[in-house]
């Protein structure tokens, strides 16, 4: 890296931030556990500074902290809520939030205790504290971004995504607006991408992080799964699995790919293998604010579906019939390739194109 | 901030207790909090209770939804064994809607969970556990053990490369350890392996009632087999330097076998299913239980009580005690007799009714959320507190006992494992064998993580072997076709990694009517009992000798987070069950730990 220019932070950025992940949200840690399957680029990359020009990051993370735990772990986030934590700090945010409104004297999900009292301090009480501070929000995974699978119809805990808790014109410290990256649980790369992203917007390289209306970043939600399907040729083709042993389209049998924002299918789960219905599995639309209810049950054809694939039969019959008969064609070689005594490749030795008037050759 | 309670009335030979807690504890998955009270004069924890604070529902808005969203759903419990859930769910499936799978389905299924065994382990040994062998750990809290690692040459140095014990522990220092970032590549490497044969990790996306959606071509098995012998030399050099690190730690702590330790109280669920056995009908259940890879069983000081899944199944009773709940033996249960007209116990998963009744937490009466999983021992007449010892230990236990798995990779001995490994490029062919070890405590638990890594590695040549065999021989079918019954019940038993998983189902109307998950977390991490019997947790680290050479005033506590790390604790499975809302209040005012070194 000799160019100076490219790894020099400017004057307006930081050299040093802090992140505090807390994933006592309505979660099942998957999030955290999701990005140590990143090697684009690795968390411990980002830790340990391998990443030209970012800032100098110092990570607590429950999960990954070194720490043995209890008040040792939680004196940055204490520190922070005094506002006394001299850098600028990253909130993430892990899990569902849970409406502490609707249960009395009651508490969902809590993080330490209080100092002073003793009881359990409630997610929402960390929130409250630190998200005003942040200098950006960010959250992990479809649970804090929309609620997700513990926000689900008859659940007993109300929960919901960070910006129905937060607002959804929320603007941190930093005046970032939240920053969502969902998935159930995140695919692993678009997670750390987008926090390297904001990181380089922290060391004053970048600008913010492009977002569409559901806070999404745009170059990683902004095409369907259909569209980034190695499978969709064959709905073009009007062909369809018919059960789960098919390696053809899936959307008779539960795929939501069409209609789905997410690009795993394109980049696969991790460091390119696996996915969803690239590679066997329906798109149960886990990326979506609309997840889980409006895709269950899972494994019935998408009403939508219906109408799509009846329509695009009779031009799929007739387009897979001509590709047939193209493909049978391009699967027969010349009938020149032959060791018979007479070349019959149409060969020319004085072979040269016809000259026309007036213009040299 | 340690508060010191006065010498209780009538203990005369017990030192002045000081209250000690960590809440929440780091490198764990979940929430969960130790509150503890030691006697520093003795060196030993007099008292221990485990608790955890956060709720979510599942079994609540599970009710009326579709079975077959079942195995989707409850992979959303744990965010690091996901997929054990959906695998068990759709074990669950399978008996009630009457499915014979096809064998290459569940050969993928297999490959897919023995990477998930080969990623866990090795994330959680090296990159969560290890932290509190490392030198930076033990530099603070043992530097007298530090400084004898230092002068101790590592026995298999020819295998790990690295000269004295302290060369080791430096390796795993946190995420500038040589060890612990290999670690985190090659939990990077399993994961793939995963994810070819599953789809995604954590949660998969290719597994379904019936089968699986995995395109079995040749390409699949090439892909998982060439990652497969590029981590070899890391999984026979992880047994090597767990060897070396534990086998140290005896020498140097004489005494350290107490830490964690409690009578041998194992449960296996079995995992790996055979599928020329398998038909998931509950009369076989028995037959096909033991056909799995890994033996099911129960096993109390060192014997093996059952390996019949029928036996198993019915004698778990989920007990109350200290959980707030209230009990549901006045209401209608839904399965009266198995399938073989063998009453059901009311207290049996199956007839569940969760009756939650918050209330302040008081840890002389009910002070948590998570319930008591018990198995009813017929012969004894007694409810057994079981633990897992975090997976990988019972699961050992249980097949080494058993005699029952003989493949060309892996062989019970009936008193130990043998595990071959072939080739790899730097090391020969190895045959690991693992016996079964005096004690059950915190470091044999630790130890059999090492293992069972290569046990699972070594079982995966197996199944890859069986896998491509029926490819080359033209057989694709990796599902089967089924209908939902309107009524039924089923249950599901596998190995989550950190130990027993059973998943309990009741369809009425096409829908679900009672569903309980049984994962590991809620035996190893139960409060006290209807009978007083403690969880294992606290059981482990009650009673438990100190070895931290640091006092009250910057105790750092890593005996006892070595020994409940051992159970390799993941909390979302141990409160994914439980409504509720009561505001926990402490009646004890627990003192803050490390105030002064954060």
């Amino acid at each position: 890296m000799s160019d100076a220019t490219t790894s020099q932070p400017t004057s307006n950025g930081f050299d040093e931030i802090t992140i505090l992940w807390i994933s006592e949200g309505m979660s099942c840690d998957g999030d955290t556990v999701s990005i140590t399957a990143s090697a684009q680029p690795a968390i411990e990359d980002v830790v340990l500074g391998l990443v030209p020009g970012l800032p100098k990051v110092n990570l607590h993370n429950k999960v990954l902290s070194p720490t043995l735990g209890g008040e040792e772990f939680l004196a940055p986030y204490r520190a922070a809520a005094r506002g006394e934590l001299t850098q600028p700090f990253i909130l993430v945010i892990e899990g569902s939030i849970p409406n502490e409104n609707v249960n009395g004297d009651g508490y969902w999900t809590s993080f330490g205790n209080d100092e002073q009292t003793g009881e359990p301090l409630t997610l929402n009480w960390w929130i409250d504290q630190l998200a005003p501070k942040a200098w950006a929000v960010v959250a992990a995974g479809t649970c804090a971004a929309y609620g997700g699978i513990h926000a689900m119809a008859g659940n007993p805990t109300g929960c919901m995504g960070l910006a129905d808790y937060l607002g959804w014109d929320f603007k941190s410290a930093g005046a970032l607006p939240i920053v969502n990256v969902p998935g159930c649980p995140v695919q692993p790369e678009n997670f750390m991408e987008t926090l390297t992203w904001v990181l380089y917007h922290a060391a004053g390289t970048a600008p913010p992080p492009p977002l569409d209306e559901m806070l999404r970043p745009q170059w990683l939600f902004g095409k369907t799964v259909h569209e980034g399907c190695d499978r969709a040729a064959y709905y073009e083709q009007a062909d369809f699995a018919r059960d789960y042993n098919s390696p053809k389209c899936q959307v008779q049998i539960g795929c939501w790919g069409p209609v789905v924002n997410c690009n795993v299918t394109k980049r696969g789960w991790m460091g390119g293998v696996g996915g969803c219905p690239n590679v066997g599995g329906i798109c149960i639309g886990c990326t979506m604010p609309g997840f889980p209810d409006k895709f269950m049950p899972f494994m019935d054809m998408p009403p939508g579906a219906g109408v799509s694939s009846l329509l695009i039969k009779p031009y799929g019959a007739v387009v897979r019939r001509l590709r047939g008969i193209t493909n049978a064609t391009v699967n027969r070689e010349p009938k020149w390739h032959h060791n018979k005594a007479a070349l019959t490749t149409g060969y020319d030795p004085r072979w040269r194109p016809v000259a026309r008037k007036g213009q040299p050759q | 901030m340690t508060t010191i309670e006065d010498r209780p009335a009538g203990t005369a030979q017990r030192g002045q207790l000081t209250e000690m807690a960590w809440d929440p504890i780091t490198r764990i998955i979940g929430n969960l909090g130790i509150y503890t009270k030691i006697d520093f004069e003795n060196r030993v924890v007099a008292e221990c209770h485990s608790t955890s604070s956060l709720f979510r529902g599942y079994s609540v808005f599970m009710k009326g939804k579709d079975p077959r969203d079942a195995g989707f759903i409850t992979s959303r419990i744990c965010g690091i064994c996901g997929d054990n859930h959906t695998t068990c769910s759709v074990y669950a499936q399978n008996m009630a809607y009457g499915i014979k799978t096809p064998p290459l389905g569940e050969w993928i299924v297999n490959l897919g969970e023995a990477a998930e065994y080969m990623f866990d382990h090795t994330l959680f040994q090296d990159n969560l556990v290890f932290v509190d062998f490392c030198e930076a750990m033990v530099k603070q809290t043992n530097p007298s053990v530090l400084a004898r690692a230092e002068n101790t040459e590592a026995p298999h140095r020819d295998v790990h490369g690295y000269r004295t014990i302290a060369d080791i522990m430096r390796a795993f220092n946190p995420f500038e350890g040589a060890v612990y970032k290999q670690a985190l590549k090659v939990s990077r490497t399993t994961r793939e392996m995963f994810c070819l044969m599953e789809g995604r990790h954590v949660h998969p996306s290719t597994v379904y009632p019936g089968g699986v959606g995995t395109v079995p071509t040749p390409t699949l098995f090439t892909d998982y087999l060439s990652r497969l012998i590029e981590i070899l030399d890391f999984v026979k050099q992880s047994v090597a330097m767990n060897d070396d690190i534990f086998d140290f730690w005896y020498q140097a702590l004489p005494g350290y076998e107490e830490v964690g330790r409690r009578r041998v109280l194992l449960g296996c669920w079995g995992a790996f299913q055979n599928p020329g056995v398998v038909d998931y009908r509950y009369e076989n259940m028995a037959n096909w239980g033991r056909a799995m890879y890994v033996t099911p069983g129960v096993i109390v000081d060192g014997q093996l009580l059952t390996t019949d899944l029928v036996d198993i199944n019915l004698g778990i009773r989920i007990l109350l005690g200290s959980s707030y709940y209230e009990d549901w033996v006045g209401e209608e249960p839904f399965v009266t007799h198995d399938p073989l007209g063998n009453p059901v116990d009311m207290r049996h998963p199956w007839n569940q009714t969760t009756l939650p009744a918050p209330q302040k937490r008081d840890f002389t009466d009910k002070y948590s959320w998570v319930m008591s999983p018990r198995w009813y021992d017929k012969g004894s007449d007694k409810h057994l507190a079981l633990d897992t010892g975090g997976g990988c230990f019972a699961r050992l236990y249980s097949t080494a006992l058993a005699g029952l798995v003989d493949t060309p990779y892996v062989k019970s001995t009936g008193h130990s494992v043998q595990i071959l490994l072939p080739r790899s490029e730097k090391l020969p062919e190895m045959t690991l064998e693992w016996n079964i070890p005096l004690w059950s405590n915190a470091i044999e638990r630790d130890r059999s993580r090492a293992y069972f890594i290569a046990y699972a590695a070594a079982m995966s040549l197996h199944f890859l072997e069986q896998a491509m065999g029926r490819v080359r021989g033209g057989d694709m079918r990796t599902f089967v076709d089924f209908e939902v019954p309107a009524e039924g019940i089923g249950c599901g038993f596998h190995e989550a990694v950190r130990g027993v998983l059973s998943h309990h189902l009741v369809i009425r109307d096409g829908k679900i009517a009672n569903y309980h998950p049984y994962p590991p977390t809620p035996w190893n991490g139960s409060p006290r009992d209807s009978y007083g019997t403690p969880g294992p947790y606290e059981d482990a680290v009650q009673e438990m000798p100190i070895f931290e050479e640091n006092g009250p005033d910057d105790f750092k506590g890593v005996d006892i987070m070595r020994a409940v790390r051992s159970f390799d604790p993941c909390l979302p499975c141990g409160v994914h069950m439980y409504v509720g809302g009561g505001r926990t209040i402490k009646k004890i005012h627990s003192p803050m730990f490390g105030a002064t070194h954060g």
